[in-house]
C-alpha cells in the first residue's frame, strides 16, 4: 500500500491535534497490544533459557525432521500452484468464454473453508473410510498420515494465491503484446516464455511468496491429514502444537520463533516488492 | 492467441481434482446418515453450542476489528507520524504469521501468569482458556481484512465532498458521520464479513487459549476433528456441512444488503 502524500488541506478539513494524536495513540496501541507483544513474546520465550537451549531445540532430530518436512511439502505444493496460476491466468485473461465468473469464483473458493474442512475433504476421499481409500490401500499407497495428504491439503489452501495475483495483471496487460509476437512468426510456447512470462515476473513472485508462507505455516489442514507421527508426518507448527502440549515451551517456542522470522522475512519481501515493482503488480488487490 | 484449449483443460482438471471432487465427497457424505440421522447430529446440545461459540466469538471479535480496522485505516491514510509506513507493512503479520504460532503467544500472554494476564487476574478477569480468549485470537486472525478493504477507499475517497460539506458548515463529526462513513460503508462492511468469515472456520490460533470445555469454549471446528478421530466420518461431514452453509448464507445476506445499500446511495444522488 502506497502512503498518501501530504497535501495542506484546507483548515476546515483538518482534524485537531487531540483528536489527530489520539486517533494515531489509539490506532499503535492497538496494533502494539494485538500484533506485536504477540510477536515480541515468541522470540523472548525462545530465549528464556538462553542461546544454548534455543540452538538445542532447533537442532533436535525431530525438529530437524519437522524442518525438512515443511521444506519438502512447500517445495511440491508451491510449484504445482504456480503451474495452475499460469496456466488458469492464461485462459482466465487472455480469452472469453462462458462461465468464466463461475471458474473465478470457483478459484477463489478454498480462501472460504475452514483450514479444518481442508484437510477433512481429502480424509473423506482417501481414508481408511473414504470413498478411494481402501481401493488405493489394497494396492499399497498411502495418502493420509502421509506426505502424500500433506502437500494435497497444503495444495487446497493456498490454491487461489499465485492465479488471484496473475488474473487480474494479466487482465491488465491485454494481449497486444502477445498478438504482435505470434503475428511475427513466434511459437505459443515461445510468446509465453519471451513475452508474458517477463512481464508478469514480480506479480508471480509476489504470489508465490504468499503462497509459500501459508504452505509453510499450515496448521489446521495438515493436522487433519498429518497423524502427527513424530519425526516423520510433523510438519513444523504440528511439532510446534506437540511441544507446547508436552510443556516443553522453549523447544516449543523455538521453533515457533523459525515461523516467525520466516513471516518477517516474507513481511519484508512483500513490501519490497510493492514499494519497488508496486505498478507492476496488479492493483486492487485484497491481501 | 494459442494454448486456450491446453490452459483452460489443464486448470479445469487441477480444479477438478483439488477442489470440486473433494467437497463432492463432504456433501455427499452426510447422506449416509438419512435425513433424520443428519438432524440429529448436527441439533445435540454439544454441536449447537460449538455452533453458538464459532459463529458467535466471530461475530464479536468482526465487530471490534470493525472499530479498530476503521481508526487503523483512517490513522494511516490521513495522518502523517513516524515510523508509518513500517506499521503499514505491520499490518499484514496475521496474514504470514503462522495461526499455531500467533496461538501459542497469545496464549503464554494471556494465561493467569502471563504478561498480559497477570495484569488483569487482580480485576477477576480471566482470558486465556474461556471464550473471551477465543475473541481475542481471532480479533489478531481478522484485523487485516478490515484495514485492507477500507485503506484504498478512504484512499480514493474525493476530497470535494467533504470541502463542500465543511463549506456549507458541517463540523468535522458531521462530516464523517453523513459524508465519509456512508461512502465507506460498503467497503468497512465488507472488511468485516471477511474477517468474520476467516474467523468463523479459524482453528490453529484458536485452539490453545480456548481451552475447548464442551458447551462453553469449544470451537465446531474442534468437534469436526474429534469427530474425525473416532472415524465417525459422516458426523464430521455433517457438522462441515452446517458451518459451510450458515457461512455462505450470512455472506449472501450481506452481499444483498450491500446491492441494497449501494441502489439506496445511487438513486439519494
Amino acid at each position: 500500500m502506497s502512503s498518501s502524500t501530504r497535501i495542506s488541506k484546507p483548515l476546515a478539513l483538518q482534524d485537531p491535534a487531540i483528536v489527530r494524536w489520539g486517533l494515531i495513540g489509539l490506532a499503535l496501541g492497538f496494533i502494539i497490544l494485538v500484533l506485536f507483544l504477540p510477536l515480541i513474546s515468541v522470540f523472548l520465550e525462545a530465549l528464556r533459557h538462553g542461546l544454548g537451549a534455543y540452538f538445542a531445540a532447533v537442532v533436535e532430530p525431530d525438529a530437524r525432521a519437522a524442518i525438512l518436512l515443511t521444506l519438502e511439502v512447500a517445495a511440491i505444493a508451491v510449484p504445482l500452484n504456480i503451474v495452475f496460476g499460469l496456466a488458469g491466468a492464461w485462459a482466465i485473461a487472455k480469452f472469453e468464454f462462458r462461465g468464466k465468473s463461475i471458474l473465478l469464483t470457483l478459484v477463489d473458493l478454498p480462501f472460504s473453508v475452514s483450514p479444518v474442512i481442508s484437510g477433512l475433504i481429502y480424509v473423506l476421499l482417501y481414508g481408511a473410510h473414504g470413498w478411494f481409500g481402501p481401493t488405493l490401500d489394497a494396492w499399497g499407497i498411502k495418502v493420509i498420515f502421509n506426505i502424500t495428504g500433506l502437500v494435497l491439503a497444503t495444495v487446497f489452501v493456498t490454491f487461489p494465491f499465485v492465479a488471484r495475483e496473475l488474473i487480474p495483471l494479466m487482465q491488465e496487460q491485454g494481449t497486444e503484446e502477445e498478438e504482435a509476437a505470434i503475428s511475427l512468426g513466434a511459437s505459443g510456447w515461445q510468446t509465453f516464455r519471451l513475452v508474458t512470462l517477463p512481464n508478469v515476473a514480480w506479480g508471480l513472485l509476489y504470489g508465490v511468496l504468499l503462497c509459500n508462507a501459508r504452505a509453510m505455516g499450515e496448521f489446521g489442514a495438515v493436522s487433519v491429514v498429518s497423524g502427527h507421527i513424530r519425526g516423520q508426518t510433523n510438519t513444523m507448527p504440528l511439532h510446534v502444537e506437540i511441544l507446547y502440549n508436552e510443556y516443553d515451551f522453549v523447544g516449543a517456542f523455538a521453533v515457533a520463533s523459525l515461523l516467525a522470522l520466516l513471516a518477517l522475512v516474507t513481511l519484508a519481501a512483500k513490501s519490497f516488492l510493492e514499494w519497488r515493482f508496486g505498478d507492476r503488480l496488479s492493483g486492487g488487490r485484497a491481501h | 492467441m494459442p494454448g486456450f484449449g491446453l490452459t483452460l483443460g489443464y486448470a479445469l482438471f487441477y480444479l477438478s481434482i483439488i477442489v470440486l471432487l473433494p467437497l463432492a465427497a463432504l456433501i455427499m457424505r452426510p447422506a449416509e446418515l438419512g435425513l433424520a440421522g443428519f438432524f440429529d447430529t448436527v441439533t445435540t446440545p454439544r454441536v449447537l453450542a460449538s455452533l453458538r461459540v464459532s459463529f458467535g466469538t466471530a461475530a464479536i471479535a468482526a465487530l471490534i476489528n470493525g472499530v479498530f480496522g476503521l481508526i487503523i485505516a483512517w490513522v494511516l491514510v490521513r495522518y502523517e507520524f513516524p515510523g508509518k509506513r513500517l506499521i503499514d507493512a505491520f499490518v499484514d503479520l496475521p496474514f504470514a504469521l503462522p495461526t499455531a504460532v500467533a496461538g501459542i503467544a497469545l496464549t503464554t500472554l494471556y494465561a493467569p501468569n502471563g504478561w498480559i494476564g497477570a495484569l488483569l487476574t487482580p480485576f477477576g478477569i480471566k482470558v486465556a482458556f474461556t471464550p473471551l480468549g477465543i475473541v481475542i485470537a481471532l480479533i489478531f486472525i481478522g484485523l487485516p481484512f478490515v484495514v485492507r478493504t477500507v485503506q484504498p477507499v478512504l484512499l480514493d475517497f474525493e476530497s470535494e465532498l467533504e470541502e463542500a460539506s465543511a463549506s456549507l458548515g458541517a463540523n468535522r463529526l458531521q462530516v464523517f458521520f453523513l459524508v465519509i462513513l456512508p461512502s465507506i460503508m460498503p467497503a468497512l462492511l465488507t472488511g468485516i464479513a471477511l474477517a468474520f468469515a476467516r474467523a468463523v472456520g479459524e482453528y490453529g490460533s484458536v485452539i490453545f487459549i480456548a481451552g475447548n470445555m464442551p458447551m462453553k469454549s469449544e470451537i465446531a471446528p474442534l468437534l469436526i476433528v474429534s469427530k474425525l478421530e473416532q472415524f465417525d466420518y459422516a458426523g464430521a461431514a455433517a457438522i462441515a456441512v452446517v458451518m459451510l452453509a450458515i457461512s455462505f448464507v450470512m455472506l449472501l445476506v450481506l452481499n444483498l444488503i450491500q446491492r441494497w445499500a449501494r441502489r439506496h446511495e445511487d438513486r439519494s444522488r
